[in-house]
C-alpha cells in the first residue's frame, strides 16, 4: 500500500487473477447459483450476477484509485485487463464442464451454473459474452474513478439504491401492497422483483438524491456550520428525536407481523449487545461466555412461570418473574467475576468461554433433568400479559422489548458518563495505572460483569416468554460470538453501534434466509472487510474515532511543533 | 520517624527471587534515588511499595503504618502516588482527561482546579496541548503528563520509575529540573533511575542495588565520589 509505487502491468495481472480466483470459488461452492434465485431487476439482473461481477468491479476500481494519480491513460487499460483475467478462469471452467464430467468432484458446477455463466447461449458465444461483459465492466468501473467526485457519488448512490431495493423487493412488495393495494405494486413490480422501468426510475432518483444532498452539504459548509438551525422554533435535534420516537412507536404497524418478528429478534440482540458492550466496550473485559447469563435469565423465567410439569406452580407471572430472572443473571455475573478478577486478556476470554459451556452443559445434563428438563427443555411458558391482555402478537411483544432496550440504553449512557464509566475507561486502558489512581479494581470489574449480565438476563427472560419453550441448544457458543461480533461491527463502546451491528448481523441474515448455508462465509468476509477498511466499526464511539483519527488532528496547523 | 521505612523485604516472581532483603528509608522532604543495572530490582522495589508485588518477608511502613493493611488502590488516598515505568498514560484520552483521572481520589473541586493551574505552570507544554489525545504526544511530553497526572493526586510521597527512559538528553535535563522543582514545593520523592549521573545530581541520598540487594547506601555527594559507583554506573574510569 505504498502510494509512491506506480502500479504496473504486473499489478493489473495480479489483481485480475485474484479477482478470477474469487469468482471461480464463489461459483464452485454454489454461492452464485444460489443467489441467482433472487432477482434484482425482473428478467434482467439477479443477485448472482451482482456477486459474479463484484470482484472485477471492485478490483478494477481499487487499482484505478492507485493508478489515477500517476497516469490517467493507463486506468482504462488496466480495468480491461482485470475484467478479462476474471473472465478467463470462468471460461475455462465452462469448457471443462462441457467437455468432461467434473461434477464427480465439483458437485456444484451444475448445468444451471453453466447456463448462468454463458447467458443461455452456446458455449463459445456465451464465453465471448462473458468475456465482453467483464472487460466492459472492468473498464466502466475504472472509468468511474476518473469521473469528477460529484458524478461518481451520484452513480454509486443510484446503483446502490437499485441493488438494495432489488434485494428486498419481495418484502417491499408485501408492505406496499398492504398499504396501497395492487394498483401501485403492479406498476413497480413484475412477479416478485422490480420491473426494469422502475429500476431505472430508482437509479435516477438515487442519483438525484445524492446530487441534492451534496449540494445541501456544500451550501452548509459555505455558510459555516450553523448548528442552531431550527424548525418551528425547535432545534433540529429535538425534531429528529420526535420523528424517531414516532417511527419507533408505529414500527409494528409499518412493518407487518413478519418484519416485526425480525425486529423483535434484533431487539433482543440489541439488549444483549448493550450489556456486553458494558463489559467489553466500556470495561475492556473480553467475555466469550456471555450466553450463560442469557440462558440463566431464560431458565429462571421458564421454571418460575411454566404451566407444564417443570413449572413451580407458585403463580408467578411474566412480570413478577422478571425481577428474579434479572437478579439471578446478575448474581451469576458476580459469581463469574470473582474467580476471574486477576485474569486479563486471553486468559479471561478462555475462562469465560468455559463458563458459557458449563452453563449449557448443565442445562443439557441428566443430573439437572428433573428440574430443568435436560434436552427436552422447559415447555408451556406463558406469554406475557398486560392488564389482562395476553401479548401474543409480535407487534405487542415489540413494545416490551422496545421499553427494555430504551431502559438499557438510558442506563448505559448514564453509566458511561458517570464516575463509574470513567473507572471502567481507566481500567480498560491500563489496570495498574488505574489502580495507582485510586480505582478499586475489584468493585469496578464486578460492577461491569453484573450490569452486563443483568441486561443479558433481561433479554433471556423475554426470549423464554416470547418462544414459550426453551431448549439448551438455543444457548450455544454461537450466540456469544454473534453478540461480540455485532459489537465489533457496530463500533466497540458505541451505543448506536450496537443497533447498527444487530441490524447487520441479526436482521440481515433473517431477511436473506435462503442463503442461510453461506451465512458464516458472508459473516467471515464481512468481519475481514471491517478490520481492513473500517476497524472502528460502522458507528464508532467518540473515543475510538478520536484515537484512529488522532494522527490527522496532530497535523492540524497550530497544534504541532516538534 | 522516617516517612517511608522499608525493612528487609523479599519478593519473588514465581520461583525467581527478585529482592533479597532490601532495607531503606526515606525522610520527609528528601529526594532519594535507587540506582542499579537492569534487573537489579529497582522497579520491583517500587512495585512492592505500591503493593503491586506481594512480599514473602519484611515490612514496609509509611508514617509508622504497615502498608500491608492497604490495598494498592488505597495508597493514593494516603498520599502515595506513582509515576509508572514506560510512562503508562491513558493513550486514548486527552491530556485534560488524563489529568482529571489523576485527581480521581479527590473530591475538593476548587483544590483540583488550583492544582491544575499550578501544574500547568510547571508544564506549560501540557497546557498548550490539553485537548490533544495523549497517545499523540512526544515521548518527553508523555513523561511530563505521567508526572503531572501523579501530582494531581497532591501526593506527599511520589514514587517515580525511570522518568528519563527513552528521552533525548535535553529532555532528560528538563525532567530532572522538574523533579527538583516538585521537591522544592514540598513533595518527597523516591526516584528509580538507570541514569545514575543525573539521579545523583538531584538526589539527597542514594542506594545502589545489585541483584536484589543493596550494596551501597550514602549521601548522593559521597556516592558520586565512590570509586565503585564511578566505575560501574557513572562511566568514569
Amino acid at each position: 500500500m505504498t502510494p509512491t509505487n506506480t502500479p504496473t502491468l504486473k499489478d493489473a495481472v495480479r489483481y485480475g487473477l485474484l479477482s478470477g480466483l474469487i469468482e471461480i470459488n464463489l461459483s464452485a461452492i454454489g454461492f452464485i447459483l444460489l443467489l441467482h434465485q433472487r432477482e434484482l431487476v425482473a428478467g434482467a439482473f439477479t443477485m448472482g450476477h451482482l456477486f459474479l461481477f463484484t470482484a472485477p468491479i471492485g478490483f478494477a476500481y481499487l487499482l484505478a484509485k492507485k493508478t489515477a494519480a500517476h497516469s490517467r491513460s493507463r486506468v482504462l487499460g488496466y480495468g480491461a485487463i482485470i475484467g478479462a483475467l476474471t473472465a478467463l478462469p470462468l471460461i475455462i471452467l465452462v469448457f471443462l464442464a462441457t467437455a468432461f464430467d467434473i461434477r464427480q468432484f465439483l458437485l456444484n458446477i451444475s448445468p444451471d451454473l453453466i447456463t448462468l455463466l454463458t447467458f443461455g447461449q452456446s458455449v463459445v458465444t456465451g464465453s465471448l459474452i462473458l468475456l465482453a461483459i467483464n472487460v466492459v465492466l472492468g473498464m466502466l468501473s475504472a472509468a468511474l474513478y476518473l469521473l469528477p467526485p460529484q458524478w461518481r457519488k451520484m452513480a454509486v448512490s443510484g446503483l446502490a439504491w437499485v441493488a438494495i431495493s432489488g434485494t428486498f423487493s419481495e418484502i417491499l412488495l408485501g408492505r406496499l401492497r398492504s398499504f396501497f393495494g395492487r394498483g401501485l405494486t403492479d406498476l413497480i413490480f413484475t412477479g416478485k422483483s422490480l420491473n426494469p422501468g422502475f429500476a431505472v426510475f430508482i437509479l435516477v432518483a438515487g442519483a438525484l438524491y445524492s446530487y441534492f444532498s451534496q449540494r445541501r452539504h456544500a451550501r452548509k459548509e459555505a455558510e459555516g456550520d450553523r448548528s442552531d438551525a431550527t424548525v418551528l422554533s425547535l432545534p433540529i435535534e429535538t425534531i429528529n428525536k420526535i420523528i424517531l420516537g414516532v417511527v419507533l412507536l408505529l414500527l409494528p404497524v409499518l412493518l407487518g407481523s413478519y418484519l416485526t418478528e425480525v425486529t423483535n429478534n434484533v431487539g433482543l440482540y440489541v439488549l444483549m449487545g448493550l450489556g456486553l458492550n458494558i463489559v467489553v466496550g466500556f470495561a475492556g473485559l473480553l467475555d466469550l461466555g456471555y450466553v450463560a447469563f442469557f440462558a440463566i435469565g431464560a431458565y429462571v423465567m421458564g421454571i418460575l412461570t411454566s404451566e407444564g410439569a417443570l413449572g413451580l406452580g407458585m403463580g408467578f407471572t411474566f412480570w413478577t418473574a422478571l425481577p428474579f430472572s434479572v437478579l439471578a443473571a446478575t448474581l451469576a455475573g458476580i459469581l463469574l467475576g470473582m474467580p476471574v478478577l486477576r485474569m486479563r486478556g486471553d486468559y479471561l476470554a478462555i475462562v469465560t468461554l468455559g463458563f458459557g459451556e458449563i452453563i449449557r452443559i448443565l442445562a443439557l445434563s441428566d443430573m439437572l433433568k428433573p428440574f430443568i428438563g435436560g434436552a427436552q427443555g422447559v415447555l408451556q411458558i406463558p406469554k406475557p400479559s398486560f392488564f389482562g391482555i395476553d401479548l401474543i402478537q409480535p407487534g405487542q411483544l415489540y413494545y416490551i422489548i422496545l421499553a427494555c432496550v430504551l431502559l438499557a440504553w438510558f442506563i448505559s449512557a448514564r453509566l458511561r458518563d458517570s464516575r463509574l464509566g470513567r473507572q471502567w475507561m481507566a481500567m480498560r486502558e491500563d489496570e495498574d495505572v488505574a489502580e495507582a489512581m485510586g480505582i478499586n479494581l475489584v468493585s469496578t470489574k464486578l460492577l461491569a460483569f453484573a450490569t452486563g449480565a443483568a441486561f443479558s438476563g433481561l433479554a433471556g427472560a423475554i426470549f423464554a416468554s416470547k418462544l414459550t419453550s426453551i431448549f439448551p441448544h438455543s444457548f450455544n457458543l454461537l450466540v456469544s460470538i454473534n453478540v461480540l461480533s455485532l459489537i465489533i461491527v457496530g463500533g466497540i463502546g458505541s451505543l448506536p453501534g450496537v443497533v447498527v451491528g444487530s441490524l447487520i448481523l441479526v436482521g440481515l441474515p433473517e431477511l436473506l434466509r435462503e442463503f442461510a448455508e453461506h451465512r458464516l462465509l458472508m459473516y467471515g468476509a464481512l468481519l475481514i472487510f471491517m478490520m481492513l477498511a473500517r476497524p472502528e466499526g460502522f458507528w464508532p464511539s467518540e473515543v475510538t474515532k478520536r484515537e484512529l483519527h488522532a494522527f490527522e488532528e496532530q497535523h492540524q496547523p497550530g497544534t504541532s511543533s516538534d | 520517624m522516617p516517612m517511608l521505612e522499608v525493612e528487609n523485604i523479599h519478593a519473588y516472581y514465581g520461583n525467581i527471587q527478585a529482592l533479597r532483603g532490601i532495607s531503606l528509608t526515606v525522610e520527609e522532604g528528601e529526594i532519594v534515588t535507587l540506582i542499579g543495572a537492569n534487573g537489579a530490582g529497582k522497579t520491583t522495589t517500587l512495585r512492592a511499595i505500591s503493593r503491586l508485588v506481594p512480599l514473602r518477608e519484611g515490612t514496609i511502613k509509611y508514617r509508622g503504618d504497615d502498608l500491608a493493611q492497604f490495598k494498592p488502590h488505597e495508597l493514593v488516598y494516603h498520599g502515595i502516588a506513582m509515576v509508572p515505568e514506560g510512562r503508562g498514560i491513558f493513550a486514548k484520552l486527552t491530556v485534560a482527561e488524563n489529568l482529571d483521572m489523576g485527581a480521581y481520589s479527590r473530591t475538593d473541586t476548587e483544590g483540583i482546579q488550583e492544582d491544575l493551574e499550578r501544574i500547568f505552570g510547571l508544564f506549560p507544554r501540557l497546557k498548550e496541548r490539553r485537548n490533544q489525545v495523549a497517545g499523540t504526544l512526544s515521548g518527553g511530553e508523555q513523561q511530563m503528563l505521567a508526572t503531572a497526572r501523579a501530582l494531581m493526586a497532591r501526593p506527599q510521597l511520589l514514587l517515580m520509575d525511570e522518568p528519563s527512559m527513552g528521552l533525548a538528553p535535553i529532555l532528560v535535563e528538563s525532567i530532572f529540573q522538574t523533579i527538583q522543582d516538585i521537591n522544592a514545593e514540598g513533595t518527597t520523592i523516591l526516584l528509580v533511575e538507570q541514569n545514575a549521573t543525573m539521579a545523583l545530581q538531584v538526589a539527597h541520598r542514594g542506594y545502589v542495588l545489585q541483584t536484589g540487594e543493596i550494596v551501597l547506601a550514602d549521601s548522593a555527594a559521597k556516592l558520586q565520589q565512590n570509586e565503585m559507583v564511578q566505575k560501574a554506573y557513572l562511566g568514569i574510569e
